[in-house]
């Protein structure tokens, strides 16, 4: 009895060995795809076992915990078994990893895009390719607004919008609801203020001085217009000013309620929205009296293809052959747009259900002019804004003066400038 | 005397189990051997390696020497963390201790439901760091908000003490039963001698009761003072380092200047061997200093 079981247990341990190393086919290669949204997970498995089941090549997709997707990358990329796939948010990720980055100029889904300014390029190389195109503004609850005797067309520069939202305030009592959304400074809102907000100084600043890469140093020269809209949004918002780095406030529900009228947010909020009605959904470019006129929506994207490098040679010819059905197949076209709500810059992209997505294009087909995502360029981008959002919310309290917002804003900047290149 | 041998089976077997341990000895310390080498040996030689490298992955890496080091040292933030993870340990240990002890004083008097108290005070123990952090933040925030007309995220001082509060109301049932255990083994005839020498209750206190419960002392220090230096996830989901930094420990400055750093992360491996050395000496002194206090009871 001792040796049959001494023998059953020398043959398990065998098979767990071999298990661990050999057991894969080689010849096809297979799919490992590091996901970054967690909203679209359930979509890119149904996908990838749509592609298995078409083709018999393995697809693994597994997605990384929200805002952990550097960290969750840095730990697979050193396995045995590294994804094949993962993504990078922009020329800067570059520098962390352009070691892995396969050169995808000659690829059939680099030849799907519609232009390459979805591309990230170095020199003749194309090292990432943007697969969603994003968009964001104020969005606006119509039927409120109409409520307190206003019309999206009304609003068409900052002083008009500044007019608007300081009406409302003054009849708050009265009217039953807010401006704007609660402009949370905890972690699950504060990227809104310290990124997305926090772009439109950059983004003028970048385009007055002509600058195309990352600089060293920046002036905070529309700084001031900053100031004037975080002061707009926090001083006619749905709560105190010094409550703002309460992990309570969710302004996606403040505005789902009918309790305020603006909410700066973008394209991908649209499912959490969305029960207000597409006819009460109206869109705005963030006007900072700096070019008003014709001003569009920020639209970019941080979200790149990247192929590993490092990969066998098999399974980065799977990738590829997984990325091209993905942008081009009838089954890949109609999840990305369907199911993910990704309006993505390939030749057969799907229209997308999504009417902040329409009212983003309607901005562009007027002629409006983009405001790109110049954050893009930030360095220790978590860092930085960590500093930024932590000046705001001692100012919005009444315990900090605007000198450190700049400070955080500008010196911030060359410091991790300074740090990320040493 | 070969006869005895014989007719005595327990010395036979063990004869024979010293054989065996002698024959197989190293065979059954090999689980815990190769566990140790895989799980603390090897990650520790690996790290202190790294720490003299640039690296973003372990892939691609280059010698930098002592960059590293320079970089970890000029770094202001990490001095800061620094002090105020000294200034924490200090306040949380003597906290700690102090309230555990009384605690355990209490509730080694016999008074009804000790049981029940001792394991009431017991259970914060059992909640993980960062859903007690997140607990807490969102009960501290509450009331800094509603009387003080400030927010954990804005002032460094509610910070700090909202982390003494956290971590006090997490570790003083650990350190409590460990107490209780310390004060149950004192021996009834010294508290009956010192009795009828007609000593009063604090002489007791001071002179029986201490002195004879002093490895639970230089335990409790140990443990209270390692985890005070060591703290990460309570203040990652309380303050998050916020304002400023201002409240951030040195754990999560290493984590942070590892992980938020978009080019190399050897300087976070530097500060991380620099940590370890501090908290080694310190906590082995500490082990020194009360380890003399102790009495063979």
């Amino acid at each position: 009895m001792k040796k049959f079981l001494s023998i059953v247990l020398a043959l398990l341990t065998l098979c767990l060995l071999f298990s661990g190393c050999g057991g894969k086919k080689d010849d096809t290669g297979s799919v490992y795809y590091l996901n970054f949204k967690p909203e679209q997970d359930e979509a890119w498995k149904k996908l990838a076992s749509a592609y298995t089941e078409e083709t018999g090549v393995e697809v693994k997709v597994v997605t990384a915990a929200e805002g952990k997707y550097e960290e969750t990358l840095t730990a697979e990329i050193d396995k045995s078994s590294a994804p094949t796939l993962f993504q990078i948010s922009g020329q800067i990720a570059l520098d962390s990893w352009k070691d892995y980055c396969l050169d995808l100029k000659d690829t059939d889904v680099y030849r799907e895009l519609t232009s390459d300014d979805f591309a990230i390029k170095d020199g003749d190389a194309v090292y990432g390719i943007a697969y969603v195109y994003e968009g964001y503004g104020l969005i606006v609850n119509k039927k409120l607004l109409e409520k307190a005797g206003y019309k999206v067309e009304d609003i068409t520069s900052f002083a008009k919008l500044r007019e608007v939202a300081e009406s409302i305030t003054a009849r708050k009592a009265e009217l039953g609801f807010s401006a704007f959304t609660s402009a949370g400074l905890a972690s699950s809102s504060s990227w809104r203020f310290s990124g997305h907000l926090a772009n439109m100084p950059l983004f003028y600043e970048f385009e007055a001085d002509g600058i195309k890469e990352q600089p060293a140093t920046i002036k905070g020269t529309y700084l001031d217009n900053f100031k004037a809209l975080w002061d707009l949004y926090i001083n006619n918002s749905t709560i105190d000013p010094a409550t703002l780095t309460s992990e309570q406030n969710d302004a996606a529900v403040e505005f789902k309620n009918g309790k305020a009228v603006f909410y700066q947010n973008g394209t991908w909020e649209y499912g959490n929205i969305a029960s207000i009605g597409d006819e009460n959904i109206g869109y705005l470019p963030i006007y900072t009296g700096v070019r008003d006129e014709k001003q569009g929506l920020c639209c970019g994207t941080e979200n790149y293809w990247a192929v590993n490098k490092t990969a066998s040679e098999a399974d980065i010819n799977a990738t590829l052959d997984f990325l091209k059905w993905v942008v081009t197949s009838e089954k890949g076209t109609k999840a990305l747009a369907e199911d993910m709500g990704f309006v993505s810059p390939f030749k057969s992209a799907k229209p997308v259900d999504n009417v902040l997505c329409n009212i983003m294009n309607d901005y562009v087909e007027e002629g409006r002019y983009n405001v790109s995502w110049a954050f893009n360029h930030t360095p220790n981008v978590e860092t930085w804004r960590n500093g930024v959002v932590s000046a705001l919310a001692a100012y919005s309290a009444g315990t900090g003066d605007w000198e450190a917002v700049k400070k955080a804003f500008i010196d911030g900047w060359a410091e991790q400038y300074k740090i990320s290149h040493q | 005397m070969k006869k005895l041998k014989k007719h005595n089976p327990s010395r036979i077997a063990a004869g024979s189990t010293r054989k065996s341990v002698k024959r197989y000895g190293a065979l059954f310390l090999l689980p815990t051997v190769l566990a140790f080498i895989i799980g603390f040996v090897w990650p520790f030689v690996w790290g202190i390696y790294l720490s003299f490298f640039r690296f973003r992955t372990l892939r691609f890496t280059s010698f930098t020497g002592l960059d590293n080091y320079k970089s970890a040292l000029s770094d202001s933030a990490f001095f800061r963390s620094l002090g105020f993870t000294s200034a924490f340990t200090v306040v949380s240990v003597l906290v700690i201790n102090l309230v555990a002890f009384f605690i355990a004083y209490a509730l080694t008097r016999g008074i009804r439901g000790e049981g029940g108290f001792r394991t009431i005070f017991f259970m914060p123990n059992l909640i993980g760091g960062i859903v007690l952090g997140y607990i807490w933040k969102i009960i501290l925030d509450a009331v800094i908000i509603e009387y003080l007309g400030s927010a954990l995220a804005l002032n460094a001082t509610y910070g700090f003490w909202g982390l003494v509060l956290l971590v006090s109301w997490q570790q003083i049932g650990y350190m409590m039963i460990i107490y209780v255990a310390g004060l149950q083994n004192i021996p009834g005839e010294y508290v009956e001698a010192a009795r009828i020498d007609g000593a009063s209750s604090w002489q007791l206190l001071r002179h029986i009761t201490l002195p004879s419960i002093m490895p639970s002392v230089t335990i409790c220090t140990f443990l209270s003072l390692t985890n005070g230096f060591k703290l990460f996830d309570q203040n990652l989901a309380l303050t998050d380092g916020k304002p400023f930094r201002e409240t951030e420990m040195v754990a999560l400055n290493i984590y942070k200047s590892f992980y938020e750093s978009t080019t190399n992360m050897g300087v976070g491996q530097a500060k991380a061997v620099i940590f370890f050395i501090i908290v080694v000496v310190i906590a082995l002194s500490q082990l020194y200093f009360t380890r003399r206090k102790e009495v063979q009871a």
